[in-house]
Formats: structure tokens, sequence, C-alpha cells
């Protein structure tokens, strides 16, 4: 039978080699070569809206790269499913967006926030992220 | 109770239980937005309602692990706390902290990083708070008379758990690596350190409940921690599979977390086993109900309904969907939620000295709150199903779903105040016991 020293040698031994592993393939998969991001698209404006993204918490309401809350429309592809004019509308009206009558808060930007946002979302929409892009696309006319 | 300073334990556990409370009323405030009543849109948006429900939750679940530690620690040790004067300022700024960043929160004033909402400043304030907490329980450890290993999985819980906050401070530019380091913490927490955490807990509790020898308990312990790390910390991966980063975690996150649910099976194969082999001599029957369902629930919670959406090919589908919100309730109710509802059944008898165990009332609160909580997965599960189905198969609109489902909400909502019930209940049981004192030190184990 397994003594209580084997037992904590399995746990010990079992975290260490894990551990080095996920660091290992934590810093390939973030490594320049394997880049999927196109992270030299992250301009300033894309930057201002990501803080612009954070600093509102749209993430409550909303998922991005499907994460967040499941209240209101994922936003991964939305430039493809609405188009920058439509967005722009939601983005500044003083009145809170609702055409299905859920409510989004009304945030009133100005253009150039709207604009940074935006900015935000089409470098969000070149991503690769292993075919979940086509599960929340509309271009998508695939059967999977 | 043996020691005096065992009593600070006394005052997490009602900060925890008042925070709770707290907790559930944001989340009947978003299950009525759901629906159609969102009345109180202008004042608490479902994002302020979320991130308060959601940001209780880790408080409460944090102070309840204080206070376990606070009770479990001194009686492991076999001394008194270091300092109660400065434990008593640890529990005060971690209630201020807790309730500044949720007044923030409706002004909106937060990260806006799901589950990191707490903004920067304050992250600092959380880290002062934390060192405190670790100093007082290390040092009494470092003190004491014994080093068991029921103390050390737990206080290395606590101090994993402070060191995993870090990288989720780390700013970034890319959303993508924003997300992969959110999990450090996130996932990390919860099917890493914390189950050390409940690993602990859990041990403490059978040692004392089922009178099974330490030596026994203790190794299975290990062998479960030792499982949680081998296939939670690759098990990461799970996270990284549709978030703009290389494929590879698909392969390596897919089969490790899949490996994922035998930590909790054996937790929940362990308690029952001790339950069996053991005497069955303490009269704190409801600690008993509380501790097996912990292990067992969060076997169902956690490692089925994880299982579940956790192949690639599943969580492609699923993946930011009220699936998720299903098994993040279950989970978090039996894995965490009720192992501090355990631990304070267990203690909260022996610092008051009021020894109410034969309560009808405790008991109600345990199936009333499970049944209800189960009822409210199974609502989340559903309207889930039907949104996958529906919206990524189908491909209908986002809204056009949610209209479709929202009759699974009124369910929902039918369900969590069943649920509520219980935990009212759980709480008049909890005043009724009285304050703790002196008089109820003994010398006996109990
Ligand atoms: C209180 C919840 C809430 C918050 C917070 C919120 N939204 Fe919304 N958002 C909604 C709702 C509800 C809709 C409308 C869905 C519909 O009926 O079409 C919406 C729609 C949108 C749309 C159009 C999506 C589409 O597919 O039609 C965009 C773009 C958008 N929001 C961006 C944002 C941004 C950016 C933020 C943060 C600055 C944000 N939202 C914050 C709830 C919210
Ligand atoms: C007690 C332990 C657990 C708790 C408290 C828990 C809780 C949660 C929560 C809250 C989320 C949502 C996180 C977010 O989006 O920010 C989540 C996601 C997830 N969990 Fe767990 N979980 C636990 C264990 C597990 C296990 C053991 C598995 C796998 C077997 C698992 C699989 C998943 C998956 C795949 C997701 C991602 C869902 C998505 O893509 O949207 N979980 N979990
Ligand atoms: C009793 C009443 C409760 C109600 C009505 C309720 C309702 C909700 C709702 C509507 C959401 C948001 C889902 C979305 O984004 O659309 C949510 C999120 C969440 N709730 Fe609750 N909840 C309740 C209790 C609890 C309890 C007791 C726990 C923990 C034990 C809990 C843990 C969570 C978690 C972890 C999330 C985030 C889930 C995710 O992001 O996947 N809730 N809740
Ligand atoms: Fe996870």
């Amino acid at each position: 039978m397994l003594s209580k020293k084997q037992a904590r040698t399995f746990f010990l031994g079992g975290t260490l080699v894990t551990f080095l592993v996920f660091i290992g393939l934590t810093v390939y998969s973030l490594s320049k070569s394997q880049d999927q991001t196109n992270h030299e698209n992250i301009t300033e404006q894309v930057v201002r809206g990501k803080n612009l993204w954070e600093t509102n918490n749209c993430m409550g309401c909303h998922t991005i790269l499907g994460e967040g809350a499941y209240y209101a429309p994922e936003l991964t592809k939305v430039i493809d499913r609405r188009g920058k004019g439509y967005i722009k509308a939601v983005l500044t009206t003083p009145v809170p967006w609702a055409p299905n009558g859920r409510k989004m808060v009304a945030y009133g930007f100005s253009n150039e926030e709207a604009d940074d946002l935006i900015a935000f979302f089409d470098w969000i929409d070149d991503i690769d992220l292993n075919g979940f892009e086509r599960i929340v696309s509309p271009l998508s006319n695939d059967d999977n | 109770m043996k020691y005096k300073s065992q009593k600070v334990a006394y005052w997490f556990f009602a900060l925890s239980l008042l925070l709770f409370a707290l907790q559930i009323v944001y989340g009947f405030i978003m299950g009525f937005a759901r629906i159609g009543f969102d009345g109180l849109h202008e004042f608490i948006p479902f994002n302020t309602a979320r991130a308060v429900h959601t940001n209780l939750l880790v408080v409460w679940l944090l102070s309840g692990f204080m206070g376990a530690a606070y009770y479990i620690i001194p009686e492991e040790a076999q001394r008194e706390l270091v300092s109660v004067k400065l434990a008593y300022v640890q529990l005060i700024s971690l209630a201020v902290v807790g309730v500044v960043a949720i007044v923030g929160f409706h002004f909106n004033i937060w990260e806006g990083r799901k589950f990191l909402e707490i903004p920067r400043p304050l992250d600092y304030l959380v880290v002062v708070n934390v060192l405190l907490f670790l100093g007082i329980i290390i040092m009494t450890l470092i003190k004491g008379k014994r080093k068991t290993t029921t103390a050390l999985v737990l206080t290395m819980g606590l101090l994993f758990a402070a060191l995993l906050y870090l990288p989720g401070m780390l700013p970034f530019d890319s959303q993508v690596t924003d997300s992969f380091f959110r999990w450090w913490v996130v996932h990390l927490w919860v099917e890493g350190v914390w189950e050390l955490i409940m690993g602990g807990i859990l041990s403490f509790l059978l040692i004392k409940l089922t009178g099974v020898d330490r030596e026994v308990i203790e190794k299975w312990l290990y062998v479960i921690v030792g499982l949680t790390f081998l296939s939670g910390v690759l098990g990461t991966g799970h996270h990284y599979y549709y978030i703009g980063v290389n494929n590879i975690w698909l392969i390596v996150g897919g089969i490790f977390s899949a490996l994922e649910p035998l930590a909790f099976l054996a937790m929940a194969l362990f308690a029952v086993n001790m339950y069996r082999k053991g005497e069955k001599k303490h009269p704190n029957k409801l600690a008993l109900y509380w501790t097996l369902g912990a292990a067992i629930v969060s076997f169902i919670g956690a490692g089925l309904l994880g299982f579940a959406h956790t192949l690639p090919q599943t969580n492609l589908y699923t993946h930011g969907t009220l699936v998720t919100a299903m098994h993040g309730h279950l989970a978090f109710w039996g894995a965490y939620a009720m192992i501090v509802l355990a631990i304070i059944s267990y203690s909260l008898p022996n610092m008051t000295g009021r020894k109410l165990y034969e309560s009808s009332r405790g008991r109600i609160a345990f199936w009333t709150a499970n049944i209800g909580m189960i009822g409210m997965t199974v609502a989340f599960g559903v309207a889930g199903v039907a949104q996958v189905y529906l919206e990524r198969k189908m491909k209908m609109d986002f809204m056009e779903v949610q209209n479709e489902i929202s009759v699974h909400f009124i369910v929902l909502i039918l369900c969590a105040t069943l649920f509520g019930t219980g935990i009212v209940l759980y709480m008049i049981d909890f005043i009724k016991h009285g304050r703790p004192n002196d008089e109820a030190l003994e010398t006996t184990d109990n």
C-alpha cells in the first residue's frame, strides 16, 4: 500500500513537473513566431479602445473572444455582423440602446471614443481563433 | 474550542454570511433583468449587478477561508494565534476594501476584467491585507507545537492563492495576453490552489467528525492535492482553445482538463469512505451533512458539469454561453460555498458553547438550499443548451434566442427563491447560536 511519504512525493513531484511544462508552453505560445493576433496592428487607438472597453466594464454584459457575460451579444465579430455605422450609433446614442427591449447603458460616447472602440473591435475581428471565429460569425455558411 | 483566539473566526464567518446574503440579492436583480423587469437599470445596470454578485462571492468565500484558517491553525499547531489584535485589524480592512470596491462598481469605477473587476489601486490594499493574514497564520504555525499535513496543505493553498493574485495585476495592451494571464488567477485558483484550501478544511473536518486516524486521512489528502495539480495546471489550457493563442492548447488543455474530475472524484470517495470507516460518534450531524455534501456536490458541479464542456470539440460551441453559467453555479456552490458552510456549522457550537445539534431548521436549510441550487443549475443548463443549439448551430440572432429562452429564467427565479429560503434558515440558525465566549473553552477533543 502507498505510504504517506510516497503520497507526498507524488504531490511534490507531479506539481513541479507540470508547472515547469506549463511555463515552457506559455513562453512558447506567447513567442513572436506563434502570434495569431497580428500584434503589430495594436495601434494607440486600439489601446485607447481597449481602455474604454475595460473602464466601462462592457464585459459585464457582453462576451468578447467568448469571455464575459451572457446578457448581450457576443462582440468578437460585431463588425462583420453590423458594420461600423451601426456600431457608432449604438455607442454614441444618449438614450439606452434597446432594439429588442433589453437595455444597454447609454454611454453617449464622443465620435473619437466611438472610433477608438471600433478600432479595437477591428483588431479583434482579425484574430485567428482556431475555428471559433466561424462559430460566432454570420459570414460563415459552413455546417459545423 | 481549545484556544481563546479561535473566537476571531466567528467574526470572519459573520462577515462572510452577511456578504453572501447581499450576493444573493444581486443575483435576483440579474434574474429579474433577464425576464424584462429592469426597473433598476438606471442605478444598477446588469454589469454592475454582475460585478457585485461575483466579487461578493469571492470576498465572502475568502472571508470564510480566513475564518477557517483562524479556527483550524491554533488547534492544529496547538497554540494561540500570535496576535488576535492584528487579526481583527485584518478583518476590518478586508471588510472595508470589499465594501469600497462594491460601492465603486455602482459609480462605473472598475477594471472591467471578468472576476478581477477590483481597480488596481485597491488591488494593492488587497495584497497588504492578505500579507497580514498570511503573516499571522504562518507565524502561528512556525511557533506551534506541531506541524500537521492538514495545516500545511491549508496554509500552502492560502499562500499560493495570494501569489497567484499577482499575474492578474499585470497590464497588457493585447486583449489576448490580458485574458491569458487572467486565467492564471481565475482558473489556477478554483481548479488549483483553492482545492488545497478545500482539501485542508475537508481533512480537518473528517478527522474531527469521523474519528478516523489522522495518518490515513492525511495520506489521502496528499494524493488528492497531487491529482489536483497534476491535472489542473496544464488543464488551464481549456481556457486557451479559442482566445487567439496557439492550437497546441487544444491537445494539452483537452487531455489534462479531462483528468481534472479525478481529483474531485477522489475527494468524494475519500469523504464517503472515511465516513463509513469512522465511529460516527460525533454529535454534530449537521456539520457532517455539509462536509459530505461539499465533497459530493463539488464532484457533480465541477467534475461532471466541468467535463461536459471541457473537450475542445464541445467547448467550440458552448464557449461563452449560459452552459458556462450552469457549471459555474454548481461548482462554486458545491466546492467552496458548501465547505465554508460546513466549517461554520462545525465550529459555531464549539465557539459559542450552544450545542444546537438537533436543530430541524438546520436540516431543512441544508435540503432546501441544495434542492434550490440544483434546480437553478437545471434552469441555467436548459437555457444554455437551447442557446447553443439555436445561436451557434442554427445561427439565429443572439437577442432572438434570448427571447426564446427567457422562460427558463422564470424557473431560475423560482428555484433561487427556494435556495434563498434555505440560506435564510441557515442564517437564523447562525444567529440563534449567539456570540462566541470564553466559557465555551474545552479541554476535550470536539
Ligand atoms: C447593461 C448591459 C450592457 C453594457 C454594460 C453594455 N452593453 Fe452593449 N449592448 C447591450 C444590449 C442589451 C445590446 C442590444 C442587443 C440588441 O437588442 O440588439 C447591446 C448592443 C451593443 C452593440 C451592438 C451589437 C449587435 O450585435 O447588435 C455593441 C457594438 C455594443 N453593445 C457595444 C458595447 C460596448 C463597447 C460597451 C461598453 C462601453 C457596452 N456595449 C456595454 C447591453 C450592454
Ligand atoms: C470547483 C471547481 C470549479 C469552479 C468553481 C469552476 C467555475 C467556473 C467558472 C466561474 C467559469 C467561468 C469563468 C469565466 O468565464 O471567467 C468556469 C469555466 C469553465 N470551467 Fe470550471 N470550475 C471548476 C472546475 C472545473 C473543472 C474540474 C472543469 C473540467 C473538467 C471545468 C471546466 C470549465 C470550462 C471548460 C470552462 C470554460 C467555459 C467557457 O468556455 O465558456 N471547471 N468554471
Ligand atoms: C440565489 C440566487 C442567484 C441568482 C438568481 C443568480 C443569478 C445569476 C445570473 C443571472 C448570473 C449572470 C449570468 C449572465 O451573465 O447572464 C450569475 C452569475 C454568476 N453567479 Fe449567480 N445567482 C444566484 C446565486 C449564486 C450563488 C449562490 C453562487 C455561488 C455559489 C453564484 C455564482 C455565480 C457565478 C460564479 C457567476 C458567473 C458565472 C459565469 O460567468 O459563468 N450565484 N448568477
Ligand atoms: Fe478552468
